[in-house]
């Protein structure tokens, strides 16, 4: 019996992010989230790996007492799918952000999602470059006004969701730095997922882009009002009241509320996680305040075949029917002839 | 009619990028390897897939020089050439001998064609200057449509095999058997398209008949099998030789063999000789870009792999900040850069030892990588093997550099036995010293000064490696001045202890003398065959032909000093030669460069040779 506890998974390294950053929080919840991953799924601690490339959040293999590779600018995803396919047995985890995995390393984010490689990618998005001391990144709201864009973005931002329901992921789960259980238990869920998962994790940079989220996420009660958790299963319901649900109107998505205008509990759509069409999950994902609640928990987890089981399961198909076992088979194999 | 002896011929087949030369000359130099002579080819093909038909842009040609005795380059120069249409003899005129025979099809020889192919007048030959020459012209088109008319199979098909009739002329011609192209043919369509089988089957018997019946030629040839060491041989190219040498490495070592790799000519065909082993266990990423071929790669070998990924020069530039990280991280990596002429896109299908410089200096920082370079088709086998075996045993990225003339060439290789390679033994920890209380990821061994390799899943050696610098010892990160200078002093050790473990520089012929010539990579065989051929003609002539370039091997600089004359011969425009003036200013350097997308000929490096040596 596998059993560990949050200080197992601490390095001693001293934490260098600044007072006050959402990091933080997630560092906790992944230090939470790590002991129950190897005791659900019988996996010792050596097992656990943690890639990241290069950004404030990149920083968090150093805090981790596991296996860790602190690597370069995006590329944390193709060195992790390098490390999950040689040794499938691993726990490989990403640490990355908003400019590493969806900027300069966006290529290596979307084709890890379509080769479906059994990857945790915990993906930092705080909205803003932090280590370069605060530049708009891919996914700043239009109009953002910082260093780089003294007069306003004019890009219009990624939404990580999108990209990887665009890419037919299979999992996709969303939390808020503050919620610390929540997160953990996406990770966990990320965890044992077979497959890519990406837990997008809404982080706030307290000094170069405070507040980022605040407007539907600044405190609990306003979060229960314009969040919505979903859950496998269960109906899609949301506020203080837990009365105000999802319904399809069309093609579209709409808030309405139990009890009013004939709305019932039977109206609201009930969650299926494990859905493999696209549709609804990328609507859900897509939903941004102040028209709809923002999307939490697990949006997409859905189960297909992973990349480095393809891998496996041809190499033990060609061995078992193979003439060459050794390179010396191989070197004398084809067309040869003999100098007397 | 008869049958004369010749030691040795080069002929050269062009058509039209779609005609199938590639698999013509491939199909007559296996035919005449398989019978033991001695083989070099050179495929000389465009970047266009299927350019426009019929034009001097579209041709592709494939040249290949048999032997009765050891052929150490595919020729400079043509015995016959076998041209498809106008425009393969108007590209291809410039190469051949002044005796030659030039066999073309008739059928190509209409007005159009000639004038699609630039000719200005209506007779190519006399526009050639080629009066004088044995000129052939077979209606090879339509004995091809002649001999396949009672097959159920459609004009355009019945077409592509006029191929197989010129290769049946060329092995009348050269008094060579059927067999080998016969099953070739047989195992690539007889299960799947019979009826393609019997025409490709049908057009080069109908070939050869034509040679015997006709009686067009005066002679036929015959070149006797070469004289080689006993053995069991056979054809090997450089990018399959790379990727089993690779291959060989992983099993000496134990370690599993991991490439992620990027398509680009003319590097490609090693991932795709790797990819078809899955039955000994290898695992290819076809990865997104170049980037993430070498960080799959980068991510395999940390996890514990043999981990290569393979490109050419534009793809070594997108490494370069990936094979940073691997110097700093100091994990083992094979990158192979098969070049090709440079700079940006350049010159995709052309040989040019093009990637010397960004090879030894093209990253950030002091980052010094071993670097060592293949000289044949076969020796890209020992090359990759020596690579691999330095970056495991070292913990340090290797760059071997091969490139698209050695590559894509082949010749016949004696097939070694695995029992003759040395082990491999890589510093893999398992379980912490008793002295050490915790591991130590960047402590040294005494000799190589490797770091030693703990692999993820092993107990209680939990570690952090990364882009930053780290302590000397703890690995963490550490921006501590003199920890700076000391690790890039160690870094820099490292690799120049690797000359401590492979052999001295060693040279052909005296080992002093009026003139050294000095070559490294893809050039050896044409400079072995002049320097061996002035030698036998009495000339104080020697070649130092290096493998190794970074760190230089010992006994080098001895070498250098023992000649009145040097001469540094590159398909560059002098990358060896500067690299050689900065580690050795007390000797004065002649240069031979080419930058023509071709190798040398030798013709043109003996009359270099023999001016340098009357001066």
């Amino acid at each position: 019996m596998i059993h560990y506890s949050f200080a197992d998974f601490k390095s001693d390294q001293e934490v260098k992010w600044c007072p006050g950053c959402g990091n933080h929080a997630i560092l906790n919840a992944v230090q939470k989230a790590m002991p129950q991953v190897a005791e659900d799924t019988g996996s010792p601690k050596e097992s656990f790996v943690v890639v990241s490339g290069i950004g404030c959040s990149s920083r968090f293999p150093y805090y981790m007492d596991t296996y860790g590779f602190h690597s370069i600018h995006g590329r944390a995803n193709a060195i992790a799918t390098g490390v999950k396919t040689a040794n499938p047995s691993l726990n490989v985890f990403v640490a990355t952000g908003d400019g590493d995995s969806l900027a300069i390393g966006g290529n290596h984010f979307i084709h890890a999602v379509r080769r479906n490689i059994d990857l945790d990618v915990i993906l930092f998005n705080n909205e803003i470059y932090g280590l370069t001391k605060g530049q708009y990144s891919p996914t700043s709201k239009l109009g953002k006004v910082i260093k780089t864009s003294p007069f306003g973005t004019i890009e219009k931002p990624f939404n990580p969701g999108e990209l990887v329901i665009g890419a037919r992921g299979t999992f996709f789960a969303r939390s808020i730095d503050a919620e610390v259980v929540l997160t953990k238990d996406c990770l966990v869920e990320a965890a044992e997922h077979k497959g890519m998962s990406v837990v997008e994790v809404l982080q706030n940079c307290v000094i170069f882009n405070d507040k980022a989220h605040a407007d539907f996420a600044a405190d609990k009660a306003m979060r229960a009002e314009r969040t919505i958790t979903l859950r496998h299963g269960e109906k899609m319901l949301f506020g203080a009241e837990n009365n105000k649900g999802l319904v399809l109107d069309g093609f579209k998505l709409k808030v309405v509320t139990v009890g009013e205008d004939g709305v019932t509990l039977d109206d609201v759509l009930t969650h299926d996680a494990h859905e493999k069409d696209t549709y609804l999950h990328n609507a859900l994902a897509a939903m941004k305040y102040p028209d709809y609640p923002v999307a939490l928990g697990v949006i997409r987890d859905v189960d297909e075949p992973t990349y480095e089981q393809e891998v496996e399961r041809q190499i033990a198909e060609q061995q078992a029917v193979t003439s060459i076992k050794c390179v010396d088979d191989l070197l004398n194999s084809g067309d040869t002839w003999v100098i007397e | 009619m008869k049958t004369k002896e010749v030691n040795d011929v080069v002929l050269r087949f062009s058509g039209d990028s779609g005609d199938g030369m590639q698999l013509t000359g491939t199909l007559f130099s296996d035919t005449a390897a398989l019978l033991g002579n001695g083989i070099s080819t050179f495929p000389d093909y465009p970047a266009e897939i299927r350019a426009p038909q019929g034009t001097v842009a579209g041709v592709s040609g494939f040249q290949v020089h048999i032997g009765s005795q050891r052929v150490l380059t595919p020729g400079d120069y043509c015995d016959v050439l076998v041209a498809m249409n106008p425009a393969a003899l108007k590209a291809n005129a410039c190469w051949l001998k002044k005796d030659s025979t030039i066999i073309i099809d008739a059928d190509s020889l209409d007005a159009k064609s000639v004038a699609r192919a630039g000719f200005k007048s209506e007779d190519p030959f006399a526009e050639l200057g080629l009066e004088g020459y044995n000129i052939l012209t077979p209606a090879i088109t339509s004995m091809t449509r002649d001999a396949l008319s009672g097959l159920d199979l459609d004009q355009k098909s019945v077409v592509k095999c006029k191929n197989m009739f010129a290769l049946g002329i060329c092995l009348y011609l050269y008094d060579k058997p059927l067999d080998h192209p016969k099953s070739y043919i047989q195992k690539k369509f007889g299960a799947k398209r019979p009826v393609v089988a019997e025409a490709n089957i049908l057009a080069l018997t109908a070939g050869y008949n034509y040679g015997n019946n006709t009686h067009a030629f005066a002679n036929t040839y015959r070149v006797e099998a070469a004289d080689l060491p006993k053995g069991v041989y056979r054809n090997i190219n450089g990018n399959q030789a790379t990727a089993w040498g690779l291959l060989a490495a992983s099993e000496k070592s134990g370690r599993p063999l991991f490439c992620g790799s990027y398509p680009i000519t003319p590097a490609t065909v090693i991932l795709e000789e790797l990819a078809k082993r899955k039955d000994l266990g290898v695992k290819t990423v076809q990865a997104e870009d170049e980037i993430a071929g070498i960080c799959t790669s980068i991510g395999a070998s940390f996890a514990g792999h043999l981990a290569v990924t393979s490109t050419s020069g534009p793809g070594l530039s997108l490494k370069s900040e990936a094979m940073g990280l691997a110097v700093m991280a100091e994990l083992p990596l094979v990158v192979v850069d098969v070049q090709r002429g440079g700079p940006s896109t350049g010159l995709p299908t052309k040989t040019e030892q093009s990637d010397l410089r960004q090879a030894l200096w093209g990253r950030n920082g002091e980052c010094p990588m071993v670097v060592l370079a293949a000289n044949s088709p076969s020796d890209c086998f020992n090359t990759a093997f020596q690579a691999a075996k330095i970056a495991l045993e070292h913990m340090t990225p290797v760059i071997m550099l091969s490139d698209g003339f050695i590559a894509n060439g082949s010749q016949p290789w004696r097939i070694p036995s695995m029992s003759n390679y040395p082990e491999i033994v890589p510093p893999v920890i398992t379980e912490l010293d008793e002295n050490e209380p915790r591991f130590l990821p960047y402590k040294r061994d005494d000799k190589r000064l490797a770091r030693r390799w703990a692999l993820p899943g092993t107990k209680g050696l939990e570690h952090r490696i990364g882009g930053l610098e780290k302590d000397f010892l703890k690995g963490t990160v550490s921006h501590n001045p003199l920890n700076h200078q000391r690790m890039v002093e160690a870094r820099a050790a490292k690799v120049a202890a690797v000359a401590d473990f492979v052999l001295r520089q060693e040279v052909l012929g005296e080992s002093s003398g009026e003139l050294l010539v000095v070559g490294w990579g893809g050039t050896k065989g044409h400079l072995q065959a002049v320097v061996e051929k002035m030698q036998a003609e009495g000339k104080s002539i020697s070649l130092c032909h290096l493998t190794y370039i970074n760190p230089l091997p010992r006994g080098l600089k001895e070498i250098l000093a023992g000649f009145k004359k040097i001469v540094v011969c590159e398909l560059n425009d002098g990358q060896l030669a500067d690299y050689l003036r900065m580690n050795f200013q007390e000797f004065k350097y002649e240069q031979m460069n080419k930058l023509q997308g071709q190798p040398f000929t030798t013709v043109e490096l003996e009359a270099k040779f023999n001016t340098l040596i009357e001066k």
